[in-house]
């Protein structure tokens, strides 16, 4: 019996192999042959790799509500279609967009998490005219040097994390006088993290005992905890992303090192995924599901019926940026995004789900609003997988601009690009 | 001091290397005897791992580190029987695209069943804590970890080495048709094979699911390097298995130390490196068929 073949090249099947692993995940084409009377919103974001569990949340949450603007009447009396795909990386996101304005007619796009995608896609909303509201990526750069006409921001930029999470470490503490020792993502958004983080640190006196740009693929970072444990650091700072967070929380409370944890970049999802015990440290939010505004509470109460968990800060951005977009074009009876681009550069005020109600800034795009400071309940306080830490008040304060965390005209110039 | 220090970053890279090596066997057990490259064996590791983190509430931690493997084993003997052993004869290009496409279809079926999100799940409280020799820092965690591993890895080479079992799938490896000829048909053996290196694999993702994030892409993650393992060791090479992947740790660990935006790319590096040195591995053995 020769049941094996007996003509198998070793070299041949070393270099199939190698390929099919890294071969990028192929792209599947959208199915959106639709009525002519839709009003189509192009949702990409990434729902595979490192950034995929948040992804999911952006896509629940635009369907929920497309599914309650829908209910209300959808936009100007039309339907509203949201047509959801896999952004996948910077090449993929861009060819889509594009696919999405050209092909598809959607009136405008609403998404992403990575920065270089978010970049990609705003080239294609300029190019097109099209409106782009990003919901999830941080570098300041895209409201800076990168800043576009049509793109707007519903997400933090880094440095309002960043100015978060510093005010609550700098009331504990940890800032001060402090030794630091920073673990960075190593892409575009972890680089311009630790830039601001940088820069906040030594505004305040902090000197940084070490620091290490850990790629965005590693899971294993018992290295790291070695040479943080050599460095006796006073905290430690994780301007980390995606499914590393999860990985480190994990692995830092199975060395238990004694150094205080904080975070200048943050996604509840990953803290849940840490599971019990495992997480700690003082992080900076967006938005987190224990918000008490009347709208925010409505939102998790939706999400929940529906989903079967809470929403997280990935979910409340693609909710809120979606419900923006409805209710600027109702206001506006019209979808025409340069009209849109105009609204929104006058100073509309929107309920973004907080307390405050948000606008954006004319000469960024970039959505006022206020911010969290979070920090994880001792293990003993912890009563379901999903309650696990404790908010400061909104900040800013009350009393405060909305815009004193986020950059000044001088830290970070946009010069729209005609 | 930097010398201790380096000395325990090489016996942390040695734990970390074990973590590989579960699935790096299992994956050239399977190539070896059925010429197989199996790219869903991520997929069991993953489907391991959930496993643990959706039988631990009821069976606890132990239970669901002997069930997940045999679950996970009955698995691979239901695909090797429907699936793998319709591939075995031919073109290697169909095994690759049928066990990426198997890949693929896990890691997405997990994301719908499971969610995208990471399930939360920890050491049990039993096994957490750190153990201290001198200066040196260990995870009590990962040091039962190993023991189990190597326990794993002795069984398995001395059930290849000692047994009659072990004699005729070492046998059909160099040599299928003379096996043949002795009027031993293969594919009981071949099928067990299957149950072990899968059983092995979801035994990782068992032991792997309280320290890293359990969510549907860990199986393509450690997959990649796996395969990077058994290249370096070399096809068919036992032994060679075991040392790449302690090495692959070693030099990750060092890496890590030294320059740490390079610490993925020196594995590959090390890779390119051994194949240019050594095209068969550092002990592939020389079988006649797949020359």
């Amino acid at each position: 019996m020769s049941q094996f073949g007996d003509s198998i090249s070793r070299r041949s099947l070393l270099r199939a192999g190698g390929a099919a692993i890294l071969a990028p995940a192929l792209a599947a084409p959208a199915l959106a042959q639709g009525q002519g009377d839709v009003i189509r919103i192009g949702h990409l974001t990434p729902r595979t790799g490192f950034l995929g569990p948040l992804g999911e949340f952006a896509v629940q949450a635009a369907t929920l509500a497309v599914e309650e603007i829908n209910a209300a009447g959808g936009i100007n009396g039309r339907k509203v279609e949201l047509l959801s795909e896999d952004s996948v990386n910077p090449q993929t996101a861009s060819a889509k967009a594009e696919r999405m304005v050209q092909r598809d007619k959607v009136a405008c796009l609403v998404g992403e998490i990575n920065s270089a995608s978010a970049l990609a896609i705003s080239q294609v909303a300029m190019r097109e005219k099209t409106l782009f509201i990003n919901t999830g990526a941080n570098s300041d750069a895209l409201r800076g040097a990168d800043c576009k006409r049509y793109m707007f921001h519903v997400e933090a930029q880094n440095t309002m994390m960043v100015r978060a999470a510093g005010r609550a470490l700098l009331e504990k503490g940890l800032v001060k006088g402090k030794k630091v020792y920073a673990l960075t993502a190593d892409y575009a958004f972890g680089h311009d993290l630790l830039k601001q983080a940088k820069k906040f640190l030594a505004a305040n006196d902090a000197t940084i005992a070490g620091e290490d740009l850990i790629p965005t693929e590693l899971t294993d970072f018992s290295p790291f905890l070695l040479k943080i444990r050599q460095a006796r650091p006073d905290v430690v700072i994780c301007n980390l992303a995606g499914a590393q967070i999860t990985n480190f929380l994990k692995q830092y409370s199975e060395f238990g090192l004694p150094f205080p944890v904080a975070g200048f970049g943050f996604d509840t999802a990953l803290a849940w995924g840490a599971g019990p015990g495992n997480f700690l440290g003082t992080w900076p939010v967006i938005w987190h599901h224990m918000v008490e505004a009347p709208s925010a509470q409505k939102f998790v109460a939706a999400f929940k019926a529906k989903y079967k968990r809470p929403p997280e800060n990935q979910a409340w951005g693609d909710y809120t940026a979606t419900k923006i977009v409805a209710s600027a074009m109702n206001t506006l009876k019209s979808t025409d995004s340069t009209k849109i681009v105009e609204y929104l550069e006058g100073g509309a005020k929107f309920d973004i789900h907080k307390g405050r109600e948000g606008y954006f800034r004319p000469w960024d795009h970039e959505l006022m609003q206020e911010m969290y400071a979070i920090t994880a309940l001792p293990a003993d306080k912890v009563k379901n997988p999903y309650d696990i830490f404790s908010s400061t008040a909104p900040l800013p304060g009350p009393g405060d601009s909305l815009e004193v965390l986020a950059t000044t005209k001088d830290e970070n110039a946009c010069a729209f690009p005609a | 001091m930097t010398l201790v220090f380096i000395l325990e970053q090489v016996l942390n890279g040695l734990l970390i290397g074990v973590q590989y090596l579960l699935i790096a066997l299992g994956l050239s057990l399977i190539f070896s005897l059925g010429g197989i490259v199996n790219l869903a064996h991520g997929a069991f590791y993953a489907i391991g791992a959930y496993l643990t983190v959706a039988l631990a509430p009821e069976i606890g931690f132990g239970g669901a580190l002997i069930a997940s493997p045999l679950a996970v084993g009955l698995l691979g003997l239901v695909i090797e029987r429907f699936l793998l052993r319709r591939f075995y004869r031919g073109d290697p290009a169909l095994g690759l695209l049928l066990t990426f496409g198997l890949a693929m279809v896990a890691e997405q079926a997990l994301r719908m069943v499971f969610g995208a999100a990471p399930l939360p799940f920890g050491i049990p409280p039993w096994l957490r804590g750190q153990v201290f020799i001198g200066d040196l820092i260990y995870s009590r965690y990962r040091l039962a970890i190993l023991a189990v591993a190597l326990a794993c890895v002795l069984g398995l080479w001395l059930l290849l080495k000692k047994t009659s079992f072990g004699r005729v799938v070492r046998a059909g490896v160099q040599n299928p048709d003379m096996v043949a000829a002795l009027g031993i048909s293969l594919r009981p053996y071949m099928s067990a094979v299957v149950v072990i290196a899968t059983g092995l694999a979801a035994l990782a993702g068992t032991m792997m699911a309280p320290v890293t994030g359990v969510q549907p892409a860990m199986g393509a993650e450690i997959l990649t390097f796996a395969f990077v393992v058994v290249v370096i060791g070399g096809l068919g090479s036992f032994w060679g298995v075991v040392l790449a992947a302690l090495i692959v740790g070693v030099v990750r660990g060092l890496t890590a130390y030294a320059y740490p935006p390079a610490t993925e790319a020196a594995v590959y590096g090390l890779m390119v490196l051994v194949l240019l040195l050594r095209p068969r591995g550092l002990f592939g053995e020389h079988i006649a068929r797949f020359e």
